[in-house]
């Protein structure tokens, strides 16, 4: 509840935040003339750039924010591995690929985005199709084939850039790949928000049988669980997020693993806490997160660099810290 | 009869695991499964709680085969209780035992009020209660089985399945465990464990199942069936049966030509 609340503060927060000057009052005033009649007193330029730029990025990094860090900790709970993040099954990977191929042939934005989801997708259920063909543990085959099929995807990507054209699409790609939400219109916060609804929904009402199968699949399935689908279904879910946060963002490293780690300290491990506290959290960090990316300096610095930046040292203390051990 | 395992073979490819196992029992029984290690105690637990499916025979409980219940209603009637174990996350004690109410919960519920509170019945009824705060890695081999004994006891199936439950505690937590579990069955639970421990059979068992090489090679009263041969038999090496006060007691030693002459 507290940290709801947070969040609330810091989006208004964010949204006066920037290069041209936008009052929160002009903000409520622009927002709230779309449901009331109210005189404007603001300018059109206010109130175009609040709508098309400003508060779609800052919506987009909050949805992308809480699908990471969601994601995250449930590959967490069905992998029984404190190390597992969203990347694991090649999703990552896959949008990569898929968004540098849209980029050297010339597609569109959109174009961009679509191919980068659909890669990702179909990178996992490659991945997933490969480990259930691997003899013995399902879930190390699993591990093993995401480490292959990703390494597969990163040479794809590599022989891209390679051959695309290094006056402006190398650098669009390797921009691409650094993650940001520059440029984040109100279609991109429509092409995504359908995909991560339906992902984030099941695993928010499954939280507690998480709980249940972390303990493993046998342990689980006497306890009433039928721990083989509902696997299945926690694994779907969570990709069917990442792949949509990533083909909107480009690649943001460390929040899927950072965030959980963070709520578990904060709020225990009982999923059913653990879950709407780590959707909020992850949303909370990665608009912060965002808001330095585009105030700090004059350019923008993508926002991948700087979740490693301020991921990596987080993750130290936290693990070094006395207190719970891993 | 309560439960019956009926002329029960499995065999993983080629090899054949167990054949045609046959016993029953009843509430209130203490059933001890004895055999060497390797035997196939684990694996005719697991066709029992339905994680496996044999290839020929069944497991009916009421008069109802395991293999024809789904994951749901077969938690309500048995319960696995697994070795103490070292899970990823530190649940906490309490969490810990929550999670056997799961059987009785919707697909999206969480735990409510009732479920809390046969939590710290169970908790209280194994004398755990002063551990309920406490992480479930943080504490002892001994009490973590007594909590997962408790978190059977909140799952609220009255025929609890124990995997080898002494063999990784120490002398006194065996003894504190196997006490509890013993007062279960004066209430009306049926306990069926696994042991590789002789002692442990004619301690606390009502009837005893020896397995050798996946076949049933006794099935008995402890006093009747647990003699120097059997149990040199199962275990390849000799053992001498003695009795002490008045036959109240009996323990397995190494047969004694063996050991004065060393």
């Amino acid at each position: 509840m507290i940290l709801a609340f947070l969040l609330l503060i810091i989006i208004i927060f964010s949204i006066t935040l920037g290069r041209y000057p936008i009052g929160t009052r002009e903000a409520f005033g622009i927002i709230g003339s779309k449901l009331f009649d109210i005189d404007p007193f603001w300018t059109g330029t206010q109130e175009s750039l609040l709508l098309n730029h400003r508060l779609p990025r800052v919506i987009l990094a909050c949805l992308v924010g809480c699908c990471l860090s969601t994601a995250g900790a449930s590959y967490q709970g069905v992998f029984q591995n404190a190390m597992a993040a969203p990347d694991i099954l090649g999703a990552s990977s896959g949008a990569a690929f898929g968004a540098a191929l849209a980029i050297l042939l010339d597609m569109g934005k959109t174009m961009i985005i679509v191919s980068a989801f659909s890669f990702s997708l179909l990178t996992v259920a490659l991945v997933i199709y490969i480990g259930h063909r691997v003899r013995g543990k399902q879930v190390l085959g699993l591990i093993l084939a995401g480490i292959m099929i990703s390494s597969l995807m990163s040479s794809g990507t590599s022989f891209i850039k390679l051959v695309a054209d290094p006056e402006n699409q190398l650098p669009t790609i390797t921009y691409w790949l650094m993650g940001s939400f520059n440029g984040a219109s109100p279609e991109d916060v429509g092409f995504v928000v359908v995909p991560m609804a339906v992902g984030l929904a099941p695993l928010f009402l499954f939280r507690w049988r998480i709980n249940v199968l972390t303990l493993g699949n046998d342990e689980a399935r006497t306890m009433g669980v039928n721990a083989k689908r509902l696997r299945t279904i926690i694994i779907m879910c969570a990709t069917l997020i990442t792949a949509a946060s990533v083909s909107v963002s480009g690649m943001i490293g460390w929040i899927g693993l950072v965030i959980p780690h963070l709520t578990r300290r904060l709020v225990g491990n009982n999923y059913k806490y653990l879950m709407p506290a780590t959707m909020v959290l992850g949303a909370i960090f990665l608009l912060v997160v965002d808001n330095i990316s585009r105030n700090l300096l004059a350019t923008e610095i993508p926002i991948g660099i700087l979740t490693s930046l301020i991921g990596v040292p987080f993750f130290i203390f936290l693990i070094s810290r006395d207190g719970e051990q891993l | 009869m309560t439960i019956e395992v009926v002329d029960l073979s499995f065999s993983y490819g080629t090899h054949n695991v167990l054949k045609n196992i046959s016993f029953s029992a009843d509430y209130g029984d203490f059933l001890s499964i004895l055999g060497p290690n390797g035997v196939g105690k684990s694996t005719l637990f697991r066709c029992m709680l339905g994680l496996l499916t044999p290839n020929k025979g069944d497991t009916f409980i009421d008069d109802r085969a395991v293999s024809s219940l789904n994951a749901k209603d077969l938690a309500k009637i048995i319960a696995y209780i697994p070795q103490s174990h070292n899970p990823v996350f530190n649940f906490s004690v309490f969490d810990m035992v929550l999670m056997g109410t799961t059987a009785q919960l919707g697909q999206y519920s969480s735990p409510g009020k009732k479920e809390r509170r046969q939590v710290e019945e169970a908790l209280s009824r194994i004398g755990i209660s002063h551990l309920k705060e406490r992480g479930y890695r943080n504490i002892s081999g001994g009490e973590r089985q007594l909590v997962l004994i408790a978190r059977a006891i909140a799952q609220q199936a009255k025929i609890l399945i124990m995997d080898e439950p002494s063999s990784s505690l120490d002398f006194g937590n065996k003894i504190r465990v196997m006490q509890t579990v013993k007062a279960l069955t004066n209430d009306g639970y049926m306990v069926i464990q696994s042991t590789h421990d002789p002692d442990q059979s004619f301690l606390y068992s009502d009837m005893v199942l020896a397995l050798y090489k996946g076949e049933v090679l006794a099935w008995g009263k402890p006093q009747e069936i647990i003699n120097d041969s059997l149990i040199s038999k199962l275990y390849g090496v000799d053992v001498e049966v003695c009795s002490l006060q008045e036959d109240s007691l009996r323990i397995c030693i190494p047969a004694r030509d063996k050991w004065i002459h060393e």
